[in-house]
């Protein structure tokens, strides 16, 4: 177990650090000039020079990197070109608030997706599973664009339910939780998305569950089907569960970008997406970094939650 | 060894019998199946809507034409007009021909490029395994749909060069799988036997280990269009898709969720149906394959994706371990 985890988090590192240099090739190797993208096309020489003297841009590539390094590891993410403000301060503001959305989406879809699974799995290739299935997948491959619109033209245009969008000025988590009206619908575009996913999951593994030796026994002992259900197919089932939460963490992050420029969500995303239309490329590098090594924690997690909770694997793997 | 295997029982003279897995992703098992039809049908039904049609349907889609914008549904427009005056229907076409051409574009050179960069990697082990999946690691650790955004800003996009970024970017789980596969493989003893009949790692390459994945990668490469097909319409939505003669069923969406609330259901309902219609189409084929393919288990096996926008993420996360 330890030289697993250890292995893990090996290659957890370097993964980390595959992802800083890619980033920055990427961000650096754009033709055109970053000056001109921010100052505008009208921008003097003497302003240009001054922009990438102060940006440090004048410097050869391999140098800049190793500034960007150095800099990283005094927790200095550079400062935005747009905003004037500390890289680190404008994502530290920002995560509270995606937590709050992921977080309450991915509970969302989780209490709708697992019990649906269980219910596919107990009628499996019935009407009523096909039925879910299809509703699952066709919500699945329509875009969150489609299904954002369609939601706000029937609950905030239609029958005025909910906000479209979030008031302007919103900083805090608890202001975000106030303004619930307009909340409601982008954790509901980014839970119908993951409901596929953990429905599914669930209900396949719950099929080899419910063909298992041990819920036959369960049920000839006299066990009530619920009980069983509960007891043994629900756990059960639930492990992979946990892997797929997991590593859908990044997958909503890249989803929420969507969903939080369709409602002015003020979290990564949007940040995101605006400094990608003003070429601000601290902001890029900077939140693109944060959400690989989020997604690194995220399958590093579910990968050792895994272990612990599964000792099959924890002792198959020492 | 407990059980002798085929060859050794071979060597004391006894047959070797042709083994088949039960089931299996034959072109026999794909004809049969109820869901790799239906889905196929639809494809087949898109395509000659979106590439025959035209030859039937005429509509000029060139001049703007300011005098018939926003039209609804009536004589000579069936499917109403657009913004700019065109024929929604015909735009339904045009846009479709760039969906279709691009999806199968991207599903075939990603999935060809992944099968290459895994095979290799599978096959040279050690070090260089060890490094070359860290890359796949690290491009995979970044959402997909943030390095599009970020690539798609660097260069003046037409068709092609979407279909090149799209197909770069999404080789990586293919390259994964493929070698997850290959390490597997390389065990066997038909791969052994090659080995110790003096065949190089990269006759086996070529003779065993390609041959023996593609199976794996027909059905990543069917899950690759739809989901490339996906992208280029959420591209088309931020607007940073190739610029306006060109359309695809994402642009025409788009453009119709934007008139939404103007009453013009006519710009919205065709692009959604049609969008929708051919990612599940493309989708449904490739999880039917990928039963067949595991054994033809009559279970629905969810093709677990990694990432939302994603593409060809599939199966890769117990892959982590190994």
């Amino acid at each position: 177990m330890t030289w697993y985890i250890v292995r893990r988090l090996g290659q957890a590192l370097a993964v980390v650090v595959g992802v800083m240099v890619l980033t920055f090739i990427l961000l650096h190797i754009e033709p055109g000039n970053t000056a001109k993208a921010v100052l505008g096309l009208k921008a003097t020489p003497a302003r240009i020079a001054i922009f990438d003297h102060t940006y440090g841009l004048n410097k050869p590539l391999y140098q800049q990197f190793v500034i960007y390094v150095d800099q990283l590891f005094h927790g200095n993410l550079g400062i935005s070109y747009q905003l004037q403000q500390p890289v680190t301060t404008l994502i530290a503001q920002r995560l509270p608030r995606d937590a709050v959305l992921l977080g309450l989406s991915t509970v969302l879809a989780l209490i709708v997706g697992i019990p649906t699974g269980i219910y596919q799995a107990v009628n499996h290739n019935q009407f009523a599973d096909d039925a879910l299935a299809g509703t699952w997948f066709t919500l699945y491959s329509a875009p969150d664009f489609l299904e954002a619109f369609l939601l706000i033209a029937l609950l905030c245009v239609q029958f005025h339910v909910f906000y479209a969008t979030f008031s302007g000025g919103i900083t805090s988590v608890g202001g975000l939780l106030a303004d619930w009206r307009a909340l409601v619908l982008p954790v509901l575009v980014l839970s119908i998305n993951s409901v596929a996913g953990f429905s599914q999951y669930t209900r396949t593994q719950a099929i080899q569950s419910l063909a298992s030796d041990y819920v036959r026994t369960a049920r000839a002992k006299g066990l009530s089907r619920r009980l069983v259900l509960n007891r043994h197919v629900l756990r059960n089932s639930l492990l992979p569960v946990i892997t797929i939460v997991g590593l859908s963490f990044p997958d909503i992050v890249a989803g929420a970008l969507i969903a939080e420029s369709i409602f002015n969500f003020p979290g990564m995303g949007l940040l995101f997406w605006q400094s990608a239309l003003e070429h601000d490329y601290p902001v890029m590098l900077g939140a693109t970094l944060v959400i690989g090594v989020a997604t690194v924690i995220g399958s590093l997690a579910a990968d050792l939650a895994y272990g612990v909770l599964d000792p099959r694997i924890r002792y198959g793997s020492s | 060894m407990a059980a002798p295997s085929a060859l050794e029982q071979a060597a004391e003279g006894g047959s070797i019998q042709r083994s088949r897995a039960p089931g299996g992703l034959t072109l026999r098992a794909f004809l049969r199946n109820r869901r790799t039809m239906s889905g196929l049908g639809i494809v087949v039904l898109l395509g000659l809507f979106c590439f025959a049609g035209p030859l039937v349907y005429h509509s000029q889609l060139v001049i703007v034409n300011l005098n018939i914008i926003n039209e609804p549904p009536g004589p000579g427009h069936p499917l109403g007009t657009d913004e700019y005056g065109f024929d929604v229907l015909a735009r339904l076409m045009q846009g479709g021909q760039s969906s279709l051409e691009l999806g199968f574009a991207v599903g075939i050179a990603g999935t060809v490029l992944g099968l290459l960069y895994g095979a290799i990697s599978g096959v040279l082990g050690g070090i260089w395994d060890a490094v070359l999946m860290r890359i796949v690691d690290s491009l995979l650790a970044v959402p997909t749909l943030l390095l599009l955004i970020i690539v798609s800003s660097m260069f003046s996009l037409n068709l092609f060069v979407i279909i090149v970024i799209l197909s770069v970017l999404s080789w990586p789980s293919v390259a994964r799988l493929v070698r997850g596969q290959v390490l597997e493989l390389r065990t066997r003893e038909f791969a052994q036997a090659s080995t110790g009949m003096g065949a190089t790692k990269w006759w086996i390459l070529v003779k065993h280990m390609i041959p023996n994945t593609l199976g794996i990668c027909v059905v990543t490469a069917t899950f690759g269009i739809a989901d490339a097909i996906y992208a280029l319409s959420v591209l088309s939505f931020l607007d940073i898709g190739p610029p306006p003669p060109f359309a695809d069923w994402g642009t025409l969406l788009t453009n119709g969720v934007n008139n939404l609330f103007n009453g013009y259901w006519w710009q919205v309902y065709p692009p959604m149906i049609a969008l929708i219609l051919v990612v599940l189409a493309f989708r449904q084929i490739g999880d039917a394959m990928n039963d067949l393919a595991s054994g033809g288990q009559t279970g629905r096996i969810y093709v677990r994706r990694r990432r939302r926008m994603g593409f060809l993420q599939i199966s890769t996360q117990f892959d982590l371990r190994s």
